[in-house]
């Protein structure tokens, strides 16, 4: 009986380690194969110029217009996102403290909508904008990426502003603030390293989503230039020259999936370092 | 110092702020309302039934079966959640009961960067090593001609990009399991194992399944990395290694072309409304599971 009691914990302990150790060699494995292909056609020419004629045949030119469009887009998206979100946030942290059903209710909605696909997204997007007789451009991009991360962004904003203490609200009113003083002056300041966390967090999903912007943003071989023209994004540059039947192109495609991964990992690491950095103002209790 | 005084400022604040809750909870009616909308000519002309259960896809006919995606959505997402719900599962205990605490703080970055890596990159990854795996070592293993791009593609590639997320509840999961329970238990001379196994996993079992379910609502409408490695033929898969097309796919290969066709296009808008609504369920019905964790 001990015996074999025994046995299982070892077999199963083994087994575990093999899980996990295998979770963190897929980790490795897709970052030295994106790296180790990507490498050998990355180019400064591909960084810095934008497709010449016949790019999409092996001939000269970069991926510059996606880098740019791509960057442009999360911008615009990140920072739409934060005007609605943060509000939205506070206003359930604030003003609605008191009313936890009802907050409960709203976080039930978000994170519903977290849940929903991006090519949902993408669909409603294009609806929205023949709706409202837009093209394919930047604008629309932004829109329809901006409610796509708009849960992602309130939720793991509201993770870090209800944990503000009690304490610190009723001194705030004490001194003869009102709410809105409160959540935008006290509430943000007090929640800072996690609302930096959550906007790069939504920007990092923001610049890497492709379903997305499939049909809103489109895709262009020159810079954005304005927010009614179309723009090309780095995923569906990626997707389009890997569709390409000519190797030059399809390696071309691994080079801009590692300028992807390393904005990605950029993104990721400052979310990591900045958050540390201040936690500084933070009062602790 | 500034252009409006104490209580106007607060109005415009408070307005600001009422203004963008209105939008988040109209949303979701919005994604509903839209799409149905979009969807409805397609409706008004067949059943329900016919849509879902017909095989032939032949928009320029009028016909419109949505069969075939569907089972490729139903057997990728399947697979994928058969592969790494234990690999998660053996990972979160082996992280939260056994590893040192060190050790949490490894995998935390790791769990991060795996759910930050884009789909489009997924979908190179799995062309670079998974589709060159299948059709040179694990196809001719079985015995069976294939050229790699198939619903087990689609499915590895699905399974790693789930690991992330679904671990990720788990971990909570498992953290919020009392340490006094544990305690009790051992002092009652039970091993660790028993401990985990008769205690842990028990208690945790409705958390579990909830983690599995969300996993499977992500699973089922992810788009890029499964259409870049799945094939992309529609007909109904008979094996693992047939090629196949997923409905979250199907929208975002011809979404083109579809102008041209009034119906076509409804056709794509009532995919987009299968998923919202199978990610709307399976979300709202995992929510029932994890409740009693005091989530909120």
């Amino acid at each position: 009986m001990k015996r074999t009691l025994k046995a299982e914990e070892t077999f199963f302990r083994i087994f575990m380690n093999i899980t996990t150790g295998f979770i963190l060699i897929i980790l490795g494995i897709i970052i030295y194969s994106v790296f180790e292909k990507g490498m050998k056609a990355l180019s400064w020419e591909m960084l810095t110029s934008v497709p010449s004629g016949g790019y999409y045949y092996g001939k000269g030119g970069g991926i510059l217009n996606a880098i740019v469009g791509s960057l442009v887009l999360a911008f615009g998206a990140t920072i739409l996102a934060f005007l609605i979100g943060l509000p939205v946030a506070l206003y359930m942290n604030v003003f609605l403290v008191r009313r936890k059903r009802l907050v409960n209710l709203i976080r039930f909605i978000l994170d519903l909508i977290w849940g929903v696909p991006s090519i949902v997204y993408g669909a409603f997007g294009f609806t929205l904008m023949v709706f409202i007789g837009l093209q394919t451009s930047l604008l629309a991009g932004i829109i329809t990426v901006t409610l796509f991360i708009l849960p992602i962004m309130i939720r793991s904003m509201d993770e870090i502003l209800r944990t503000v203490p009690m304490g610190l609200s009723e001194a705030t009113y004490s001194l003869g603030s009102n709410k809105s003083e409160l959540a935008f002056k006290i509430f943000t300041r007090q929640s800072v390293s996690g609302i930096i966390t959550a906007v790069l967090l939504s920007f990092g999903r923001a610049i890497g989503d492709a379903a997305s912007v499939l049909f809103t943003a489109g895709y262009t071989d020159n810079l954005p230039n304005s927010l009614m023209e179309p723009v090309a994004t780095l995923p569906l540059s990626i997707f389009f020259q890997l569709a390409s039947p000519v190797p030059e192109v399809q390696a071309r495609a691994y080079a801009s999936a590692l300028v992807l991964t390393v904005i990605i990992l950029i993104v990721s690491l400052f979310s990591r370092g900045l958050g540390k950095r201040y936690h500084k103002t933070k009062i602790n209790f | 110092m500034y252009l409006l005084n104490r209580q106007q400022r607060h109005v415009v604040n408070y307005s600001w702020m009422l203004f963008s809750l209105l939008i988040i909870a109209f949303l979701p009616f919005m994604l509903f309302g839209g799409l149905y909308f979009k969807s409805f000519l397609l409706l008004k002309s067949y059943t329900l039934k016919d849509l879902i259960f017909s095989h032939s896809w032949h928009p320029s006919r009028g016909e419109f079966g949505f069969y075939p995606f569907i089972l490729g959505s139903v057997w990728v997402t399947l697979l994928a959640i058969l592969i790494s719900t234990p690999i998660c599962l053996l990972t979160a205990i082996n992280v939260t009961q056994y590893a040192k605490k060190r050790f949490l703080r490894i995998m935390h970055p790791v769990i991060d960067i795996l759910a930050g890596i884009p789909s489009v990159v997924y979908g190179v990854w799995g062309i670079l090593v998974i589709v060159p795996f299948i059709s040179r070592y694990l196809g001719p293993w079985f015995g069976v001609q294939t050229m790699g791009y198939s619903i087990l593609a689609g499915a590895l590639v699905l399974s790693v990009m789930i690991i992330p997320f679904i671990l990720n509840i788990m971990i909570e999961i498992f953290r919020t399991i009392p340490t006094e329970l544990k305690e009790a238990t051992l002092s009652l001379g039970a091993t660790k194992w028993q401990m985990v196994k008769h205690v842990l996993l028990r208690k945790a079992l409705p958390g579990i399944i909830a983690s599995v379910g969300f996993g499977l609502a992500r699973a089922f409408g992810e788009t890029m990395a499964v259409l870049m490695v799945v094939g992309n033929v529609i007909k109904v898969p008979h094996s693992v290694f047939d090629p196949g097309y997923t409905l979250p796919a199907l929208i975002a290969n011809n979404y083109g072309e579809v102008l041209s066709i009034p119906q076509y296009d409804s056709a794509l808008m009532f995919a987009a409304l299968l998923l919202l609504v199978v990610s709307l369920f399976f979300n709202l019905l995992m929510h029932f599971f994890i409740a009693r964790y005091n989530k909120y």
